[in-house]
């Protein structure tokens, strides 16, 4: 796989106008539109806080600032591992980059768990819903949205690794697609059971009851895992090489705008309530 | 040799057998023609072409709704339609020809002209070139399935939408509108949205990567230039809309207040998402429109573009203040005396560039030998049309002449002016123009003429008109009116001037389909033209340019005739070049992405009636569409997955010293 490692200028596209390569402007170009979104949402958020009707949830009564903050930081630990992740593949290190892409979905499950326990936490315990008050509305529609672009670059991310298995020769789709199953289903379960637990459980919660209540998802995650293990253990000649930097890198682009958009959702939604 | 290339026009049968890759689900399509060949086709014309066919379909839709809409309204106290159905027709006229007819045409011209214009074989991502397409189809159902409800009883969609095409908030609150046709309505506009922002990501890379060499972007075609900056603009504005879309989703289906006035919701707030998307968008309508004037212009005038720098820059204006002026929409909704002002004072501004396009335009006539073909005919109406429309813009942009305007029949004048005497008239005029470089054939010019006089008497009887019924307060949207109004002569003379219209309309098309089966055949290059499309056989070949051309001047195509030779030489070393890299590289066909779009369809329409039981045989199947929903997007998810495993594929052509080409496939 590094046979052609000498030919690859990973900086320069000699086939394109500008010598940017097509993929990477299409990602530049889709993240200006994607801007658009956030800045329309947190227009919407911002423009509401402003107006509060009587009734109003108060969001520093609500809000979890040590949790989110840890959150944060657990998110932006991810771009440095998305960095690794592409600077491993722009070397030809596909088990490198194999490793990287699962630790930058670990730490974005861990991200997403944290906010799967804060709506739980803020709709039962703090009874602030999306259709009781303006700011239940605003708040969870700007933050669920981001959340669902993190959740969607777990998933690219997801497929990329699995993309990394194709065999250079031969068939092979069907376990190929077992082993997308497998990563979907054990990240699932990480971050929609798993993580919220354990974060009830340093919250005081008791570890063994929190296996009873969801004994299903757990085995299931379990199972995911395991096959996880065994097919990531495959060995032979891929097809997926350093001729690829240029795909992890477009995902890496998209990767780190998402978490850029979060450092500006946690000023402006968070912080400001204290300010 | 080069002459030899040039006069083979080679489209082919099949493409050569591919070798059966075993990590695929199915066989990757080959067809070149019939049914499977369309599908999942990759080819910028063929897709530029179903573009163009869809948009002429629903052009003659929206056609039909104005005529009965004008049919209402011919005279006072008119029973003709029922008022519900007025508001579904006046909704749905203007949702499809701005949606379903002007930006689907543009977008076949954008297929079919940048990859030509910029000399190059396809635009930059040919299978998501083929998703926008269906994605586009797929909203293009959502917006139209209500209609059905008329017909058969048993889709309860509560007919057309009828919110109008801006759907004002709170209209769009389920308290006001409960029928599924709302829903519909938000999720097909979604989906057109999601459509045109990939199609212009795609255009964006395609104008700025993928030009020849030698064509350095101030030697851009004008129209290149526009659909660049139009894609700008669409990727910038739709999230505004896109986002509006989904809190109204939202507040219909999960109970959020965002346009809920008892739960802290300002109904405003729609107004402006919607504006900062709507306003932008008027300028998405117009840019191509000015491109296709920008090329026809010089060429029936004999004459390079007067000021092509001045022009192009104008146009990149006009999208970046077009941003900043869409509070003249709501100068009656009391924003306060300083915003009022700025936006007034933006709005005048934004008239300064497109007259200086206008000046330039006919800068480029003064002098020239104009010749009055067909084209030419519609391009000249273009620019009287579009500045009588313009003039009326002005006037709306001073806020207390517009308190007076707003909502009334001088808006519709206005706005029909823009769109019509300016948006179609160009587009006529486009598709008269290239409709030899893409079936072969020329249009009777006589024919076309009278078509194009029909179309211009027609027009302006119905639209003058409007603009004294307006100031006489006739307010627009209004089902029927008194006859003690003194608005019966002018909605007579509109009414008969419609009719006018649509059989101009009907005589355009009619023609066009004449000349397709029976008209003279085109050359290369029938009107003599400037640009790098006409350098090529009519219809263009799957590969386009046998060799990448390099662009040595702006009029390209009118240098390369006054220097065969050196030209003729440049060709056949370029062939040369590439054949040793193994020939010609086309990408294959796909069924990926209407597959995906196909998830895309089943995953909004249920997803619209979310809340709303599944019954099959009048039997409860599941209590919500949750399920139906989640299937599509399962469908989706795994052609997306699927595509990305697939490749981009591709095979080789190859061009031999007597023009044959043929097919081969390797691993280069």
């Amino acid at each position: 796989m590094n046979s052609h490692a000498a030919t690859i200028d990973h900086h320069h596209d000699a086939t394109t106008a500008t010598g940017i390569p097509n993929k990477k402007l299409l990602w530049w170009a889709f993240l200006a539109s994607d801007c658009m979104f956030f800045g329309a949402l947190i227009s919407t958020h911002l423009v509401y806080r402003l107006n509060p009707p009587p009734g109003n949830a108060v969001p520093t009564q609500i809000f979890n600032i040590e949790l989110t903050s840890f959150s944060t930081f657990i998110l932006l630990m991810s771009s440095l591992l998305m960095a690794l992740a592409v600077n491993a593949i722009q070397r030809g290190n596909v088990r490198s980059t194999r490793t990287m892409l699962l630790g930058t979905m670990f730490f974005g499950c861990l991200f997403l768990g944290g906010q799967v326990f804060e709506f739980t936490h803020f709709v039962y315990v703090k009874k602030m819903t999306l259709s009781n008050s303006i700011f239940g509305s605003t708040f969870f529609t700007l933050t669920g949205t981001h959340g669902t672009h993190v959740a969607i670059g777990v998933l690219l991310l997801g497929m990329m690794y699995v993309r990394t298995f194709k065999p250079a020769q031969g068939g092979g789709l069907l376990l190929n697609f077992v082993h997308l199953l497998a990563v979907c289903v054990t990240f699932g379960v990480a971050f929609i059971w798993f993580v919220p637990g354990m974060i009830e459980v340093v919250y005081g919660a008791s570890f063994s009851e929190l296996l009873r209540e969801h004994a299903i998802p757990f085995a299931a995650g379990i199972v995911g895992l395991i096959a996880l293990i065994a097919l990531g253990r495959t060995r032979g000649a891929v097809e997926f090489g350093e001729k690829n930097a240029i795909d992890v890198e477009a995902i890496g682009l998209y990767w780190h705008f998402v978490d850029i958009v979060w450092i500006i959702i946690f000023t402006a939604v968070y912080l400001l309530e204290y300010l | 040799m080069a002459e030899a290339i040039a006069k083979h026009a080679y489209t082919g049968g099949a493409h050569a057998p591919v070798k059966k890759a075993t990590f695929e689900l199915f066989a990757r399509p080959t067809a070149k023609t019939g049914l499977v060949g369309w599908l999942t086709t990759v080819d910028h014309k063929k897709i530029g072409m179903l573009y163009g066919g869809f948009a002429i379909f629903f052009f003659l839709v929206g056609g039909l709704e104005a005529l009965l809409i004008r049919t209402q309204l011919i005279v006072p106290n008119n029973h003709f339609l029922e008022a519900q159905t007025y508001n579904e027709l006046f909704t749905m006229h203007g949702t499809t020809m701005i949606f379903l007819a002007v930006m689907p045409l543009n977008a076949a011209f954008f297929n079919l002209l940048i990859p030509l214009q910029v000399g190059a074989r396809d635009v930059a991502f040919p299978r998501l070139n083929s998703f926008s397409l269906w994605v586009w189809v797929v909203g293009a159902i959502l917006l139209n399935v209500g209609w059905l409800s008329h017909f058969v009883p048993a889709w309860k969609f509560g007919g057309a939408p009828s919110v109008g095409w801006f759907g004002y908030a709170p209209l769009t609150s389920k308290a006001f509108t409960p029928q599924l046709s709302t829903d519909l309505w938000v999720f097909g506009l979604q989906v057109l949205g999601l459509s045109s922002i990939v199609a212009s990501l795609n255009f964006i890379v395609t104008i700025i990567n993928m030009r020849a060499p030698g064509l350095t972007m101030m030697r851009l075609p004008v129209f290149t230039w526009m659909a660049l900056v139009t894609s700008f603009l669409l990727i910038l504005a739709l999230p505004a809309i896109a986002i509006a879309l989904v809190e109204v989703m939202f507040d219909r289906n999960f109970g959020t207040n965002f346009f809920e006035v008892s739960g802290g919701g300002q109904p405003i707030l729609w107004q402006h998402l919607f504006w900062v998307f709507g306003h932008p968008e008027v300028y998405i309508l117009i840019l191509p429109p000015m491109g296709y004037v920008s090329e026809i212009l010089p060429t029936f005038s004999r004459k390079p573009l007067f000021g092509y720098p001045i022009i192009v820059f104008s146009g990149v204006a006009i999208g970046f203040i077009g941003f900043g002026v869409w509070s003249h929409h709501m100068f009656t909704t009391g924003l306060g005396n300083v915003a009022t002002a700025a936006f007034a004072l933006a709005t005048m501004a934004i008239a300064v560039p497109t007259g200086v396009k206008i000046f330039n335009w006919i800068g480029t006539l003064w002098g020239g030998q104009i010749m009055t073909r067909v084209p030419m005919m519609f391009a000249l109406g273009f620019i009287w049309m579009f500045m009588l429309g313009g003039f009326s813009g002005i006037m709306h942009s001073a806020a207390p002449a517009d308190a007076q305007q707003q909502d009334s029949y001088f808006v519709i004048a206005h706005f029909h002016y823009v769109l019509i005497g300016g948006a179609t008239f160009a587009l006529l005029a486009a598709i008269h123009y290239w409709f030899p470089k893409f079936f072969g054939r020329m249009v009777p010019e006589f024919w076309g003429k009278l078509s194009f006089w029909l179309i211009f008497i027609g027009f302006n009887c119905t639209f003058f008109p409007m603009h004294f019924l307006g100031l006489n307060g006739m307010p627009r949207r209004t089902w029927t009116y008194d006859s003690n109004m003194g608005w019966n002569e002018g909605n007579l003379v509109a009414s008969c001037g419609a009719y006018l219209l649509g059989l101009g309309i009907f005589t355009y098309f009619a023609v066009l389909i004449w000349s397709f089966f029976k008209g003279k055949v085109a050359g290369n290059d029938p009107w003599d033209g400037r640009t790098m499309e006409w350098s090529i056989p009519s219809p263009p070949p799957e590969h386009n340019f046998a060799a990448i051309p390099t662009v040595h001047a702006r009029d390209a195509w009118w240098y390369e005739k006054h220097h065969q030779e050196e030209i003729a030489q440049e060709r056949a070393e370029h062939i040369q070049a590439e054949e040793s890299h193994g020939g010609i590289h086309m990408p294959d066909q796909s069924w990926y992405p209407i597959i995906a779009a196909f998830g895309l369809l089943i995953g909004t329409y249920n997803m619209a009636q979310l809340h709303h039981p599944v019954e099959m045989f009048n039997k409860v199947i599941f209590a919500t569409h949750l399920p139906l929903a989640i299937t599509g997007l399962c469908i989706l998810v795994t052609a997306c997955y699927l595509w990305s495993l697939e490749g981009p594929g591709g095979y080789h052509l190859h061009i031999a010293p007597d023009g044959k080409v043929t097919e081969s496939r390797g691993d280069h």
